[in-house]
């Protein structure tokens, strides 16, 4: 019959339209923005029906561990013991190498006593109009040092004020990361044998080691 | 092709044979490419066309994948124009030939009346190079405008913005004081004009070349009825239109409301990608393959990691991906096909007027899959994911979100049930659903059918690839014809059909999707075996030592075939990096295929070839 397959699509149209008000019922006097009903509601169970409308700014949806957007950079927590604040980053320029677009900017620290370089960038610039947000720096820092971030509400009004980013900008806790990042921070913690830096690590690493000499010797 | 002697010679080695069947027949004519790390044969100009008809008539390499040039500047000097050719539906590794021009009178026969696919990759190579080929019936400039000065992609050409030559640029460290380029480089000051050029003596080229050849004005003539005096009239569709999924434009001629004649003029989105790789390291690009056709950014990936990997086969310590990678590789990639047959099968609706609603039907399953990507390679659709001998990272564990933001609502779902609930239950059902809803609707029955038509030697001839081939009759697809990956050891059908019509063309995306779940319904053991292996081989570097030579990976993208031409020289950047675009070469095939169509038509046919302008312009 000729129209059959029109009336078929308007049926599906149909189902669809009922099926999110039928979904709506589910989460009725329980409320629909609660974690455990996103969760339903977002879910790739085909037990969900319906649509899959967000209701952003009233509700967001929390991005996953790796997801990527403008890096940061590590430092101490502020209330550290030792060194609090201190930058991870040891200016050795392997992130403004790789990165593609070439937004990175570094100015090697120097030694004002030596005038030799020292492991710490003077400044740290990342022009944030150029960022592709690829990743590659994060993924080839030797030092976990450098990190993208999970802040993707970054707009403002005035592009040439604002959009170069500066060390101070950039800097964001080591607490910061391990609370947008729980797993992968654990993993690199892992892999340099502690959660501080990796220098660090490998002064106290060679501290033990003379300490142990010592005890072995006397 | 039972009348194609050639496609029934099966011998180990067919390109040899080819190769050594041709000295044969063209002593003087045909020298191998002897170069390390080079394949193929260089032909003297003057023969270029006599030896490329024998090469398509008598050795059955009937189908031009990839034509371009390469700049040899400081190597020799002199152009070289290469040309990837194979034999369809047969299948297997390519025939590859070079002419080559010196670089201050480039010149060279055009090939086009003997491959006609070869007429937009001509002109690319003729704007962007330089090279002029004789005999091209319409040798314009198509990815920049008439009137630019130079071709960019020459080696000595310098963009606005010019830093360096390659990546990356000393000025970032270890002495990064931050400028912009704009600000040392003030805009009116970046660009180079022509020697001896005055303000006062300059002409707008304008739109002109644009009409060339068509005939405007009041002109009415008897054209097709006998006493009907109708009037040829020059329409512009785009390049701000809905249908043109992007910044593209039609130049129509009509009479009364059929086609005559269209010309694509494309380039609005042109950025010169393939100079940018150049720059960039071989690392480099791999973000910037995903913004080519930002769809299916996954299998853009694949196909540079497979053209670099080639390459760095060359060496000595090359180790193939792991068998994880090629896992997830493959698992990322039909999930993709999955994506953009949705998306181009959504679109088309648009196109007929069914405005979004069967449009957002079909992406809602897309999300998830984004999602899935988003929790694996950090981005929904720059996903920056495949990494030379695997990739970036392996699967997470769970798809879960971190809340920072205010307002920020968690999900939390182990990552192999979500997957197995995607590929299992719900991708079968949402293309059962849109077969259901569409396939028979005699809206779409008559819009689409006998419209369009693309028979099977012009699909071939136009070089034309992936779905616009098969939905002619012609079952060739990369996947098969040449494997990469572990293709060989999945169970799928290649998906194929006669008419050559719009509607088949849309069968054929339903098709493939089908094959797609039943090859993702392979994968989801393959993982669960496989769990805990590396997903990279060798060590990760992010300068990698790529051996001299040459390489062409291509891949079955979604929209047909993806090919990276790349030329290492052995330094840390592609000496040549080349994208053989499918949606700006299956485009050849637009203009015959809308003759004599309706107006209204146009757009159905050109959301049936489903293109990206990202990858159309590059
Ligand atoms: S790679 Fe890491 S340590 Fe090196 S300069 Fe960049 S942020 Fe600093
Ligand atoms: S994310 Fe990519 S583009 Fe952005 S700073 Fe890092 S390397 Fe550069």
């Amino acid at each position: 019959m000729y129209g059959l397959g029109i009336l078929k699509g308007m049926g599906v149209t149909l189902k669809h339209f009922l099926d999110t008000y039928i979904e709506d019922l589910r989460f009725l006097g329980k409320g629909k923005r609660t974690d455990v009903a996103f969760n339903l509601r977002q879910s790739g169970s085909n037990q969900r029906l319906g649509l899959f409308t967000v209701e952003y700014p009233e509700e967001k949806i929390a991005v996953p561990e790796r997801f990527r957007f403008i890096p940061f950079l590590v430092i101490n927590n502020l209330d550290a013991e030792e060194d609090p604040g201190k930058i991870w980053c040891t200016s050795c320029g392997i992130c403004a190498k790789v990165c593609p677009p070439q937004c990175i900017w570094i100015v090697r620290g120097t030694d004002p006593e030596t005038g030799r370089p020292k492991p710490e960038p003077e400044e740290f610039y990342i022009d944030i109009d150029i960022c592709m947000n690829c990743g590659l720096c994060a993924e080839f820092c030797p030092f976990d040092a450098i990190k993208m971030d999970h802040d993707y509400e970054l707009a403002s009004y005035d592009r040439t004020t604002h959009h170069i980013f500066d060390k101070a900008r950039l800097s964001k806790e080591f607490r910061y990361w391990r609370s947008i990042a729980p797993t992968i921070s654990a993993e690199e913690a892992e892999a340099r044998g502690g959660w501080e830096h990796k220098d660090v690590l490998k002064e106290k690493a060679k501290a033990a080691r003379t300490a142990d000499k010592a005890t072995g010797a006397s | 092709m039972a009348e194609n002697p050639a496609a029934e010679v099966t011998t180990a080695n067919p390109v040899a044979e080819a190769i050594a069947a041709l000295k044969a027949q063209f002593p003087d004519a045909v020298t191998e490419d002897d170069r390390k790390g080079y394949t193929g044969i260089v032909v003297d100009p003057e023969s270029l066309v006599e030896v490329a008809t024998a090469v398509r008539d008598t050795l059955g390499y009937n189908y031009l994948s990839s034509a371009t040039a390469v700049d040899y500047l400081g190597k020799g000097d002199y152009f070289e124009m290469v040309y990837h050719t194979y034999r369809v539906p047969a299948g297997g590794p390519p025939l590859v030939i070079k002419a080559r021009t010196p670089r201050d009178k480039a010149t060279l026969p055009s090939v086009i009346s003997v491959w006609p696919g070869a007429d937009f990759q001509e002109r690319e190579a003729y704007d962007l190079m330089g090279i002029r080929f004789e005999g091209h019936p319409n040798l314009k400039r198509i990815l920049l405008w008439e009137g630019f000065d130079g071709h960019p992609l020459r080696k000595d050409w310098k963009e606005a913005y010019y830093e360096q030559d390659q990546k990356p640029f000393d000025s970032r460290w270890p002495q990064g004081h931050v400028h912009r380029a704009e600000e040392r480089n003030p805009y009116g000051k970046n660009v180079r004009y022509p020697e001896g050029f005055t303000l006062d003596d300059f002409t707008p080229v304008g739109e002109a070349p644009n009409y060339e050849g068509i005939d405007l004005g009041v002109n009415v003539q008897e054209m097709t009825t006998p006493g009907l005096k109708t009037d040829r009239l020059v329409v512009n569709l785009g390049p701000h239109h809905p249908s043109t999924h992007g910044v593209f434009r039609m130049v129509v001629t009509l009479n009364g409301e059929t086609v005559e004649d269209l010309q694509p003029v494309m380039g609005y989105l042109h950025r010169n990608h393939e100079k940018i790789g150049e720059r960039n390291t071989f690392l480099q690009n791999m973000p910037f393959t995903d913004r080519l056709d930002y769809i299916t950014s996954m299998s853009n990936n694949l196909g540079y990691a497979l053209a670099v990997e080639r390459l760095l086969s060359l060496g000595p310590r090359y180790q193939p991906p792991t068998y994880r990678a090629e896992v997830i590789r493959v698992l990322m990639v039909e999930l993709t096909r999955v994506v953009s047959h949705m998306w181009a099968i959504g679109f088309l609706l648009n196109d007929l007027g069914a405005f979004y609603t069967p449009a957002l039907y079909a992406i809602a399953e897309r999300e998830l899959i984004l999602d899935f990507f988003e929790a694996v390679a950090g981005s929904r659709m720059m996903c920056n994911y495949m990494r030379f001998g695997g990739v970036f990272k392996d699967l997470p564990e769970r798809i879960q979100g971190i809340p920072l933001l205010a307002n920020d609502r968690v999900r939390n779902e182990a990552t192999l049930d979500y997957l197995a609930n995607i590929i299992n239950e719900r991708l079968p059902r949402a293309i059962d659903e849109l077969d259901n809803y569409l396939t028979n609707n005699e809206i779409i029955v008559t819009r689409c059918q006998g419209v369009g038509i693309l028979p099977p030697e012009m699909a071939i001839a136009y070089s034309a690839a992936g779905p616009l081939l098969r939905a002619s009759g012609v079952p060739y697809d990369v996947r098969r014809a040449e494997p990469y990956s572990i293709y060989p050891e999945l169970d799928f059908d290649v998906a194929v059909r006669y008419n050559g019509d719009i509607y088949d063309r849309y069968l054929l995306r339903i098709d493939e999707m089908r094959q797609s779940v039943r090859i993702l319904k392979q994968l989801l053991p393959r993982l669960r075996e496989t769990e805990g292996q590396p997903i990279i081989s060798g060590s990760k570097a992010y300068s990698p030592r790529v051996p001299e030579g040459e390489a062409y990976g291509r891949v079955e993208n979604p929209k047909g075939e993806l090919g990276y031409y790349v030329v290492s020289d052995g330094g840390q950047n592609p000496w040549r990096y080349h994208v053989r675009a499918p949606s700006y070469i299956n485009l050849t095939a637009l203009g015959p295929m809308t003759k004599g169509h309706k107006v209204a038509d146009i757009v159905a046919i050109l959301g049936s070839i489903d293109i990206i302008l990202g990858e159309v312009d590059r």
